[in-house]
């Protein structure tokens, strides 16, 4: 990280501290945040998050690698989440995951060269009785189709 | 978000907003107790533990500082009835979350909704807001004097087992998601070591009309055990999908009809962590005290291969368990081993019999509900559907 991109890490985490308040409880929606709008939380953040809440960096490093929304290597600008769940799995899942592989030329779990998708499966997104579904970032997508699924891929923003 | 109006005897039924908080403000704190103890509802979660009893405990309490939270980390594959009540009917909910701030002396609320809901975070944001704009939230509610109370909203991050009380304390205190030992209970123990009130979202709109309405209304739905009605989120091969309210007491097999099921095979009652039922148990009614559920039910048809469905639960639970403690940690992935084993068909019935062995042992040893009922459709489905799977097409499942 360039020493610029490191002060205004820790401006942004400055910001947060004082808008959660400088509680332990506090560490997740920071993490929260910072994941949202870096798509991962890097070494430094974790660091610096650490330090402004008064805790070892190794409990923050702790609490991300326990949720699976949160994590430390840089992913996609969008993450696409494609529910594996059974009722999901019986409606199609797997051609869907297929017609998205092919048309980005990535498996499960990797990410365009181009930084722009991350694919990955999650479970159960609360879709059941409209599957198979996605999540792309915060938003969801139901009743998919190989087809529709591509579509809406290509088409987000 | 577009709201959608529904038809029900019991939670669908006609409500007004700030009704439950008008009527509760009206009433004595323990004539609130008495209603909900009359009304006998049980948390609609899944666990099913009196809701006026936890009230009674937290409200008896001399701390200065409690909390209400609400659960809305739906999670159990299957379950999307929390979804539909807060897109549909915050006003349920959140008033029932004020009726337990001022019933137990709480003045902070907060609602845990899962990670996965992030898209509905903004609209409830704006309704919180318009509640308080009309004194339904804030200080002195509705004039009250003295009674403020308002609630948040914290986010989850994707982990099944934070729908579990403790580990849901633990995550809003910033901490993984580890489910804590009890006793104590949260009642006694909760967010920041404080009585807290954890319920489900079903059962605080539940509360809602039980204040307005009685508990000698609420009583007369359902059965005997079983109070009120329930909503059921109904999934998988049939025409009707969705979330239906039916009354406690209702059969399995009468919810198929309605639901326009075609040739079941299976039903699975109560997400990955209930139990699969087969068509000789396809009268067995929904309740408490028979097939218990917090809301789930997957149906399966002729076509469908219980093998595969059986993996699917167990991979969610290896990939979901804490890792806390070790009857879960391990358990869960000998018992997908052992699903693996049936799919390739390199099993011995010896083998299986230990590990259904190795199922009950984690039941009564996990340290949390994940742990204790994630050997539940392995058990289940291999009881019950022992002739598809082990005797049927040669024995051969691959």
């Amino acid at each position: 990280m360039l020493i610029l991109e490191k002060n205004a890490m820790t401006e942004e985490i400055e910001k947060l501290v004082e808008k959660y308040g400088p509680e332990r409880s506090s560490l997740l929606p920071i993490l929260q945040d910072i994941q949202r709008d870096h798509k991962s939380i890097p070494d430094f953040a974790q660091q610096e998050v650490a330090r402004l809440l008064d805790i070892h960096p190794v409990e923050v490093f702790s609490v991300i690698s326990f949720y699976s929304f949160l994590n430390t290597e840089p992913k996609g600008k969008f993450i696409v989440r494609l529910c594996q769940t059974i009722t999901c799995d019986i409606k199609g899942k797997e051609r869907i995951a297929q017609a998205i592989e092919r048309e980005l030329g990535i498996s499960f779990g990797e990410t365009t060269k181009d930084n722009k998708y991350t694919l990955e499966f999650a479970n159960c997104l609360g879709m059941c009785d409209q599957g198979p579904a996605m999540l792309i970032n915060d938003m969801v997508y139901a009743n998919l189709t190989p087809e529709k699924a591509v579509k809406i891929l290509k088409g987000v923003k | 978000m577009v709201k959608t109006k529904r038809e029900g005897s019991v939670i669908f039924s006609e409500y007004k907003r700030g009704e439950a908080i008008k009527a509760a403000l009206e009433k004595k704190r323990e004539d609130i107790l008495l209603e909900l103890r009359e009304s006998k509802v049980k948390g609609r979660g899944g666990a099913g533990f009196p809701t006026a009893t936890k009230w009674m405990v937290v409200a008896a309490s001399t701390a200065e500082i409690k909390y209400v939270i609400c659960n809305a980390d739906e999670g159990e594959p299957g379950t999307f009835k929390d979804r539909v009540l807060l897109v549909d009917y915050p006003e349920l909910v959140f008033d029932g979350m004020v009726v337990a701030g001022y019933t137990i002396g709480a003045s902070r609320g907060i609602v845990y909704l899962r990670g996965e809901y992030e898209y509905i975070r903004k609209p409830l944001e704006d309704y919180l807001e318009s509640m308080r704009k009309d004194n339904l939230l804030g200080k002195n509610i509705l004039g009250k004097e003295g009674f403020d109370f308002d609630i948040s909203i914290r986010m989850g991050s994707g982990a099944y087992v934070c729908g579990e009380e403790t580990a849901l304390i633990e995550s809003l205190e910033g901490n993984r998601g580890e489910a804590r030992n009890k006793p104590p209970y949260p009642v006694n123990t909760g967010f920041f070591g404080r009585p807290t009130v954890v319920n489900n979202v079903e059962t605080l709109a539940a509360v809602s009309h039980i204040v307005v309405k009685g508990g000698d209304w609420f009583r007369q739905h359902g059965t005997d055990k079983s109070t009120g009605s329930k909503l059921f989120s109904i999934s998988g091969d049939c025409e009707l999908p969705g979330v239906y309210e039916l009354p406690w007491g209702t059969k399995l097999s009468e919810l198929l009809t309605l639901v326009g099921a075609k040739n079941t095979k299976a039903i699975q009652v109560g997400g990955a962590s209930g139990i699969c039922l087969n068509k000789t148990q396809f009268d067995r009614t929904l309740a408490y005290e028979d097939a218990a559920t917090g809301g789930s039910i997957m149906i399966f048809n002729g076509s469908r291969n219980m093998v595969h469905i059986l993996k699917n639960f167990m991979e969610f639970f290896v990939e979901e368990s804490c890792g806390q403690c070790t009857p879960c940690r391990i358990g869960n992935v000998k018992l997908l081993e052992g699903v693996k084993m049936i799919e390739s068909g390199e099993y011995t019935f010896d083998y299986i019999e230990k590990l259904m062995e190795l199922g009950r042992t984690m039941q009564v040893s996990s340290k949390c509900g994940l742990g204790q009922s994630s050997p539940n459709p392995f058990i289940s489905i291999l009881e019950n559907f022992k002739d598809e799977i082990f005797n049927g097409n040669g024995g051969y499942n691959g």
